[in-house]
């Protein structure tokens, strides 16, 4: 006779397998085989050459420059939208979620193609602009880095706002109260107890949005115009023109490497802030 | 610091939170508002601590008006119904921040921090954060934290509600003798009955917005001025009778003289359990009738039991009892019950 | 926070600049609308008059109705299967207590943290040898891989914010196990459930990296739509944004209406 708590174990697996069969087939295997066709000849090679040879460096660092940037913009902005969120009245709070939450269902290609209609040379934007008599010539505001910018920021934003929206929800509202109580200024109340207990939203929105950021590949290749590469991008290209799948392998084994390295770099560094504040 | 509380009147849309509560709880005293949910007692509470601007009315602290004052001016303790002891302080992080706020040298608040903690016997919790303590230990934090700013008035918001009835006992002692001992004055806020008598110097009972009595516990319990204040403190019987020329008559149980002769018309007379008599000792009483035993309960060190008078309203009895003494009275026999007119209390009407 | 005594200017300034954001989100929405509307036959704004003439290119165009309605059936297919998996395996996930349980969590939620593009090509080099690319149903069971996540978030939320001890009561009531989940369980799930739904829907409706690889010729709707905005930008693109545009409303009323905030609280996990 088995016990009531192992038979549970066992039925709760039999629910899970399913799922875990097709998640192991067609995600875990298939990641796993690309990954491991970098190093198929049994050289090291193509890793040798992802890692060292200057332009595939500098397109790295060219994303994760784009991807901290993103990072930093969308903190910036969804910091102090999370905080409106958490204190609006019930009509501004729907109202805010219909904001934040339709955009984020609406497919990055629609976006991104309204984004290329406004910002482009003979765009809404610049026609505007001219019509004005505010400027001369058209802005490029296109098929550059700032154009590249807004258009991930506009996709990643909600993906900051909500994880701060909902850490700043789990404030019991007896705190602030009771450091207002205890004498403390509003920027006090702020300073050491809302911004310290909001931190794991933060950090939470932050990795998600560096690491989906890094990945990122339809918004800058239809906004960059060509000028903005990323990573992602030059993996596409290496399939699809090149036809050179072990050195797509080997760019793949660097991407998922950095993506996890930072990824558990701020849960570790937001984890050690947490308990030092 | 005397606090002197007039005429507030709090509404939230059509609801009328506090409808005028006059209230004074003078230097070094213990008063406890007590009321049911919904009677307004959160509402004024908040209203003294800063967190709600009434509608109309006043809250003076000694000599100062401080109804619009926010509340880091008001130079108030409060320990609130969850402690709201900052999760991500350590205990004497917690206990500093108030001296902090205040612009305290660090030296000083090291030395009151330390006291604060060994006044509420944690002396070695210092570094510890809330969610490693025991939720009487987070209680006491919170009560150190809302006493370590020397307040004008401190305010307890159902402090003890989540804690088991033992600790729950010896903290009320505990924290009645720190405030006789800092002479604070205290505002204290429940709904547990028990809790106002034990604790109290003064009780205000409040309902529907308003105060209902204000009294000490005995007063509170011995002589309710509404039925409401009656049913809530302690159980009772409500008796309704009649005063006519003197005399009151009760339906059932005949006619008597009381001490002090109401007014002629219909009167309520409040019982409590304890001073009815059974027995042969009901027979010599002036008021007396023939009951029916309908339940008998053993409460410990007493016996409740349910009972059917002729003629009259149930009625409720209880009587001390050790538990090796015999059963008063089984369920379903026939007994005597009575009370004398010194027993009974007129409940005022209105 | 405390309440605000001052009417605070900080109040406006926050409220301000919320707006400006709020319009920051919406205008690139909102500015497809006229334009999905103009007589030109090219871009130009303001449209000069109006005309559904873009709407009737869509609507008129087998290329476009074709990709249309294989992504509808892609996107359905996808829906039934990660919730038939996908709440199942929230049930072992949340509940189990075998120790090395969080490294299935960490494999369930791996999908969102890998990058697409890495997963698109593996799946590609596995279907081109197994001659799946082109076949509908390939890339639904490949988007499943990518909804599961949601699914498990959404529904494993609500399943931490249920009390089992109502399975157990009803299990003391002379039900066995699986009647007590679908009798007692999964009707308390539901707002997670429906949120999930149709996050899992627009999620595979709305994919293009993976169908990239894996549509072929069989081109799904996103994919067909990126080709053409390579290609050249005439606005039968914004009547098919605006069309898509609708229905995540329509999808996002419906998860409002029945999901009763689960997706907003939970997406924040």
């Amino acid at each position: 006779m088995s016990s009531p708590a192992a038979r549970r174990e066992r039925a709760l697996l039999l629910m899970g397998l399913p799922a875990l069969l097709l998640l192991g087939v067609l995600f875990a295997w298939p990641v796993l085989r690309l990954l491991s066709m970098s190093v198929e000849d049994g050289s090291l090679e193509h890793l040798q050459r992802a890692v060292l040879d200057d332009l595939y460096l500098a397109v790295l660092f060219d994303s994760l420059k784009i991807a901290g940037f993103v990072t930093v913009i969308c903190l910036v902005i969804a910091y102090p939208l999370a905080f409106w969120l958490s204190r609006a009245s019930k009509i501004g709070l729907a109202l805010g979620m219909f904001a934040l939450l339709l955009p984020f269902w609406t497919s990055v290609l629609v976006r991104t193609y309204a984004w290329m209609v406004l910002l482009g040379r003979s765009g809404v934007i610049n026609r505007m602009l001219r019509d004005w008599g505010l400027i001369e010539s058209p802005l490029p505001l296109l098929h550059n880095l700032g154009g590249v910018l807004i258009g991930m920021v506009h996709v990643l934003l909600p993906y900051m706002v909500l994880p701060i929206y909902a850490a700043l929800l789990r404030i019991d509202p007896d705190l602030p109260r009771a450091a207002e109580g205890l004498g403390a200024p509003r920027s006090a109340i702020f300073r050491r107890v809302i911004l310290p207990l909001s931190l794991p939203g933060v950090a939470a929105g932050c990795a998600l949005v560096f690491v989906l950021s890094l990945g990122f590949f339809i918004t800058p290749a239809l906004l960059g115009g060509g000028r903005v590469i990323m990573i992602a991008m030059l993996i596409e290209q290496q399939v699809r023109e090149l036809l050179d799948w072990p050195f797509a392998a080997a760019l793949s084994v660097v991407l998922l490497a950095v993506t996890l390295a930072i990824y558990a770099a701020i849960n570790r560094l937001t984890k050690g802030a947490r308990l030092a504040s | 610091m005397r606090l002197d509380v007039q005429g507030i009147v709090k509404r939230f849309g059509a609801v009328t939170a506090l409808n005028g509560v006059d209230l004074a709880v003078e230097e070094g005293e213990f008063l406890t508002i007590l009321g049911p949910s919904g009677s307004g007692k959160t509402t004024l509470l908040k209203a003294v601590a800063g967190f709600e601007v009434p509608d109309a009315g006043t809250v003076r602290l000694g000599d100062r008006d401080v109804t619009t004052a926010p509340a880091r001016h008001r130079n108030v303790g409060m320990v609130f119904q969850n402690y709201a002891l900052f999760p991500h302080m350590t205990v004497a992080e917690n206990l500093a921040f108030p001296l902090e706020m205040r612009g305290t040298g660090k030296a000083a608040i090291a030395r009151r921090v330390a006291e604060a903690l060994a006044l509420v016997e944690l002396g070695g919790y210092a570094e510890r954060l809330p969610r490693q303590l025991s939720g009487g230990q987070q209680q006491r934090v919170a009560l150190a934290r809302a006493i370590i700013f020397d307040p004008s008035l401190l305010l307890l918001d159902e402090p003890f509600g989540a804690l088991d009835r033992k600790l729950r006992e010896s903290l009320q002692l505990e924290v009645r003798r720190l405030q006789r001992r800092l002479k604070l004055t205290t505002l204290f806020i429940t709904h547990d009955q028990e809790e106002a008598l034990v604790m109290s110097d003064r009780i205000a009972v409040m309902d529907q917005g308003r105060i209902q009595q204000l009294g000490t516990p005995g007063e509170i319990y011995d002589f309710p001025v509404t039925r409401f204040v009656a049913n809530f403190i302690g159980e009772s019987n409500l008796i309704e009778a009649t005063a006519q020329g003197g005399r009151v008559s009760v339906p059932g149980f005949g006619t008597m003289t009381l001490p002090e002769a109401p007014a002629p018309g219909p009167v309520t007379l409040l019982l409590r359990p304890e001073a009815l008599r059974l027995g042969a000792e009901a027979g010599a009483a002036a008021c007396h009738a023939t009951a029916t035993v309908l339940e008998s309960v053993f409460l410990g060190l007493s016996v409740k039991l349910r009972l059917q008078p002729e003629g009259a309203p149930e009625m409720l009895a209880r009587l001390p009892l050790r538990p090796s003494d015999p059963p008063p009275a089984a369920e379903g026999s026939t007994i005597t019950i009575g009370f004398r007119p010194e027993d009974v209390h007129v409940v005022p009407r209105g | 926070m405390p309440p605000d005594r001052r009417g605070g200017i900080g109040n406006w300034l926050l409220a301000a600049f919320a707006t400006l954001v709020f319009i920051f989100l919406m205008l690139p929405l909102l500015v497809v609308f006229p334009i999905s509307f103009s007589s030109a036959s090219y871009l130009q704004f303001p449209p000069p008059g109006f005309s559904w003439q873009w709407y009737q290119r869509y609507f008129g165009d087998p290329d476009w109705i074709d990709s249309t309605i294989r992504s509808f059936q892609i996107a359905a297919l996808c829906t039934a299967l990660s919730m038939l998996l996908g709440v199942p395996l929230s049930f072992l996930l949340v509940r189990s207590r075998r120790r090395g349980i969080w490294l299935l969590d960490r494999l369930a939620a791996a999908p969102i943290i890998v990058p697409t593009i890495i997963l698109s090509i593996g799946l590609y080099s596995i279907f081109a040898r197994l001659q799946l690319i082109g076949e509908w149903y390939g890339i639904a069971v490949a988007h499943t891989v990518l909804a599961l996540p949601f699914v498990m978030i959404l529904v494993g939320a609500g399943l931490r914010g249920f009390d089992e001890s109502q399975e157990q009561a009803a299990i003391g009531l002379g039900a066995s196990w699986a009647t007590a989940i679908l009798r007692i369980t999964l009707p308390q799930l539901r707002p997670s459930m429906i949120s999930a739904g149709f996050l899992a829907f627009i999620s595979s409706f709305d994919e293009l990296v993976v169908a990239m690889f894996l549509s072929g010729a069989e081109k799904t709707l996103p994919k067909k739509m990126f080709d053409n905005i390579l290609m050249e930008i005439d606005p039968t693109i914004a009547a098919v944004s605006v069309t898509q545009i609708l229905l995540v409303a329509v999808c996002l009323g419906l998860t409002t209406l029945f999901g009763k905030g689960a997706l907003a609280t939970t997406l924040s996990r």
